[in-house]
């Protein structure tokens, strides 16, 4: 592999580069799922390839392939330089890298189980159990369940030094059942709407315990049917840690995003509220909110050890006691801030160029018992599991829809509410937020589809919260 | 390798009963540009081979860019012990049978060979205008080259070439943007200057937008907006599978009279006026089918599998790619609003107060049995008073059921606009006038 990659930043140079980097990659995805009692999906994936990036004076060019041999390396090698010449017929800003990146070294996920030593036979068989089950249920006009396993197994190297070997395991599952009647249709999902997913082996599969949660959410669907409509008021808003986890992600990851705030992504993504001017200086949650960027802690989808432009795993403070404190970065913006990038730059296989991703972003934990916070609260609604998520282009006006809603009176979870909205503007939002619960309730998320760029990317990101209290949101948008 | 090989030494190595080889090959180049300057510019050639396996009524799929010869026998090797490892399913009635095919051009040659300096130089037109109006302006350029083709043990064989040439800008000031986009299968389909022109008239109506009170407004939609209301019907339910299982906003709906007599939706993925294809992914023709006839909700489109669940149903010709991931299940992909005969100037001069929208953005639905859909608007929203554009105001949150608003369309504009869509797809739309259209909030 040395070889390739060091004859592909050798032909880079020699035609003009100042800077290139090769990741060559080679992805396995097994995925099955099982629909009302027949297969609906079920076989492997594979994709292997490699893509040059280089800087030739101030301008970027990117050149990809499928086919992983010497010529074809040369050749696209050459063309990313071509194109990067082409990029500086409408020049930008100099572009500085900051220090450079000679990383060399090996990372693997830890896991329990290699999900593609496991048969099929055993995972159709975890499946097939909790659709029976769901289909037990006579309302339950859908019932799907599904798993996936991902291998990606990935090489980088730049013109720095740089040689690092990676391989990333994802699992992942879940199970969901749909209820309609002449009117509507009601889901409820397990764990998670989107699909349950983490870095690890097929262990974080079965400690999900789909079958163990089938009849529970084939019940909750059918009821969903019957259930009261949330109401439309401004009230205290609990919302459950899988919510919170996307609210976290539309909310924060995203507009922390440093090519969002430098205008890179303006015309598809949108850009952010959080400009370099309110770094230190905005208060974009009230004192007990802290939130996180790492790719350290173990089963987040932004886990991993070095970042696609070689930047090893971090840690990093976004919002401090509610202050916002930092964004997430790759090389050539953290320098436009004088700082490091702290390694968020991820991409999407080997025929997309890094850009920055959120990695997990997550809510810290606060200290109440969950049932503490809901005792606490004398009217209000508690809502889980996403069902709709839309926000603007600046990452202010949010509006989410989730699967289920409880009425909360006098400190006791009451009845069922279906059609659950809330909404509000994203600061004012956080600085609402007055009782997040502690690490006992703390799980952290996936969120396997997030999208950005284009060619649109699709990115696993990582989320970890526990139930949070809020006050006057606005609720029921929906009649 | 040329696609009969492929096919060849796949169904040659296959051991199931039947067996279908898709390919898809892409050359895709984009030039993406921000703050006046190409900040991306990216290639890329891929190849990706899925095979269907089936025995009884037991399918497996594999999918892999491996064309070495070795690697498309392991495909079929691996898609038939899938297909071995599940239970029957009775639903599968096999794959289908061959049918007549007539070829539809869709390749440009001036778009596959279209070089990175045309993309940069095209992308620097709307730079430079933009920066001589102080503003900045951020897009991409994409062209791209795609070739399909399937085959089966049945006797299908069928390939397309096709081209495909979009271009998108917003372009920022001071506190206002304006948008504008064009795609096609020809290289003329991009007109950077016309472009730029564009999204900078709705820069200089949009400065100091101002705060607007939320509620329900008569809208004149830009065809950027009237695009999402096709396309998120479309996800919604305008496949058959979604029908069949209770969850379209067609179910209940079908034989009815749900929007106004002016709007008619057809899916005609053999029209020239869009990006043709003359079949679908499992080889069958397209039909063209009319989705909505004078606001009558008429059919869903099928593929195979669901026609087949459906007595005397046969597929329209609307299959997706097989996926192990799961049933995508049919959609329509080359969408077209039939045309009315208003202008721009006559739905607003008819308009006494109203909103004039560009474009919407992150449109999510809410509620899928009546396609409530929730989104903001962006990049230009506008109050009309008394037939004249009078204010910008700041993006709108609306919550708004799309067959609704569809109800009360009153005028269906004369120049329709292709767009590109998913799975290689275009969307042609008119700018429309709802009456009526539900704001739930406001942006700062």
């Amino acid at each position: 592999m040395r070889e390739l990659t060091e004859h592909a930043l050798y032909v880079a140079m020699r035609d003009g580069a100042r800077y290139a980097d090769i990741r060559i990659l080679h992805r396995r995805e097994q995925v099955a799922s099982v629909k009302n009692g027949n297969v609906d999906g079920i076989g492997d994936q594979d994709s292997e390839g490699f893509g040059v990036r280089v800087l030739v004076g101030n301008s970027w060019g990117f050149a990809s392939s499928a086919y992983v041999n010497r010529t074809e390396i040369e050749r696209v090698a050459g063309l990313a330089v071509k194109i990067a010449k082409a990029s500086a017929l409408v020049p930008g800003e100099p572009v500085n890298l900051g220090e450079p990146v000679r990383a060399v070294g090996n990372y693997t996920t830890p896991i329990e189980a290699d999900p593609f030593t496991i048969s099929l036979e055993q995972k159709l068989d975890l499946l097939f159990r909790a659709d029976a089950i769901m289909r037990r249920n006579a309302g339950v006009q859908i019932a799907e369940s599904n798993m996936l396993a991902v291998r990606n197994h990935k090489f980088f190297a730049n013109t720095e030094g740089a040689f690092i070997e990676q391989t990333i395991y994802e699992s992942g599952g879940g199970i969901a059942a749909t209820a309609v009647n002449d009117k509507e249709v009601q889901i409820r999902s397990y764990p998670n709407s989107f699909r349950y997913q983490g870095t690890g082996g097929w262990e974080y599969v079965t400690a999900a315990d789909f079958v163990g949660n089938a009849e529970r959410v084939a019940e909750e669907a059918v009821q969903l049917l019957f259930a009261d409509v949330c109401p439309s008021k401004e009230t205290t808003l609990i919302l459950g840690s899988s919510q919170l986890a996307l609210q976290i992600h539309e909310s924060c990851g995203h507009p922390t995003e440093l090519d969002r705030v430098y205008g890179t992504e303006a015309a598809f993504a949108g850009r952010s509220f959080l400009t370099t001017d309110k770094r230190n200086n905005f208060r974009y949650g009230s004192e007990i909110v802290n939130l996180t960027a790492d790719s350290i802690r173990a089963t987040g989808l932004g886990t991993f050890g070095w970042d696609d432009e070689g930047i090893p795993a971090s840690s990093t403070p976004l919002v401090k006691n509610g202050q916002f404190t930092g964004y997430l970065m790759s090389r050539e913006t953290a320098a436009k801030l004088g700082l490091l990038s702290n390694g968020c730059m991820r991409a999407d296989g080997w025929n997309r160029i890094p850009l920055i991703r959120m990695t997990n972003v997550s809510l810290e934990a606060g200290s109440w018992e969950f049932n503490d916070l809901v005792a606490d609260t004398d009217d209000g609604i508690l809502m889980d599991t996403n069902r709709s998520w839309s926000i603007d282009d600046m990452r202010l006006n949010f509006q989410f829809g989730t699967e289920v809603g409880y009425e909360i009176k006098n400190g006791k979870r009451g009845r069922l509410l279906k059609n659950c909205t809330y909404g509000g503007i994203t600061p004012d939002f956080w600085n609402s937020c007055d009782a997040i619960s502690n690490d006992k309730h703390w799980i952290l998320w996936g969120t396997p589809n997030c999208g950005k760029g284009e060619p649109m990317q699709t990115m696993g990101t990582g989320h970890g919260a526990s139930p949070a209290r809020f006050r006057n949101v606005k609720v029921g948008v929906l009649k | 390798m040329n696609f009969r090989e492929i096919a060849d030494i796949v169904i040659d190595a296959s051991r199931a009963d039947e067996t279908e080889v898709l390919a898809m090959e892409q050359d895709e180049s984009l030039t993406r540009f921000a703050n006046n300057c190409v900040h991306q510019n990216v290639t890329e050639r891929n190849v990706q081979i899925t095979v269907r396996s089936v025995i009884g009524s037991k399918v497996g799929i594999t999918v892999s860019n491996d064309i070495r010869h070795d690697g498309l026998r392991r495909l079929a090797a691996r898609a038939h012990e899938v297909a071995r490892l599940q239970p029957d399913n009775p639903e599968f009635r096999g794959l289908p049978a061959p049918q007549p095919i007539t070829p539809i051009p869709a390749f440009d040659a001036a778009v596959a060979e279209c070089t990175p300096e045309w993309r940069a130089i095209s992308a620097g037109v709307i730079c430079r205008k933009a920066g001589a109006d102080s503003c900045s302006a951020a897009g991409s350029i994409t062209t791209s080259s795609f070739s399909i083709g399937v085959a089966n043990s049945k006797g299908v064989f069928a390939e397309h070439q096709s081209t495909m040439a979009d271009a998108s800008t917003v372009i920022m000031g001071k506190n206002s943007s304006g948008w504008a986009q064009g795609s096609g299968w020809c290289l003329q389909s991009i007109e950077p200057e016309a472009l730029a022109d564009e999204a900078l008239t709705k820069v200089r109506w949009g400065i100091d937008p101002v705060d607007f009170e939320p509620g329900d407004y008569p809208v004149i939609l830009d065809p950027y907006a009237t695009a999402d209301l096709l396309e998120m019907l479309a996800f919604d339910g305008m496949g058959a599978l979604a029908v069949q299982e209770g969850r379209s906003w067609m179910n209940g709906r079908l034989g009815q009279r749900i929007m106004a007599e002016s709007v008619s939706i057809i899916d005609d993925a053999l029209s020239t006026d869009g990006i043709p294809t003359p079949f679908d992914f499992e080889g069958l023709p397209k039909q063209v089918v009319p989705v909505v006839s004078t606001g009558i909700a008429v059919s869903p489109v099928y593929d195979s599998f669901t026609a087949g669940r459906e007595a005397g149903k046969q597929s329209t010709g609307h299959a997706t790619p097989p996926s192990p991931q799961g049933r995508f299940g049919p959609a329509p992909l080359n969408l077209f609003l039939r045309q009315g005969t208003a202008s721009l100037e006559s739905m607003i001069q008819s308009t006494k107060l109203g909103l004039y929208i560009t474009r919407f953005w992150y449109t999510r639905t809410v509620h899928p049995r009546d396609a409530v859909v929730t989104g903001m608007t962006r990049d230009g929203t506008f109050v009309i008073r008394n037939g004249e554009i009078s204010q910008a105001i700041k993006s709108m949150r609306f919550t708004q059921s799309y067959v609704e608003a569809l109800k009360d369309a009153e005028m269906i504009g004369a120049q329709p606009r292709l767009l590109r869509s998913g799975f290689g797809g275009a969307t042609s739309v008119p700018p429309v006038k709802l009456g009526k259209f539900r704001f739930t909030s406001s942006t700062r």
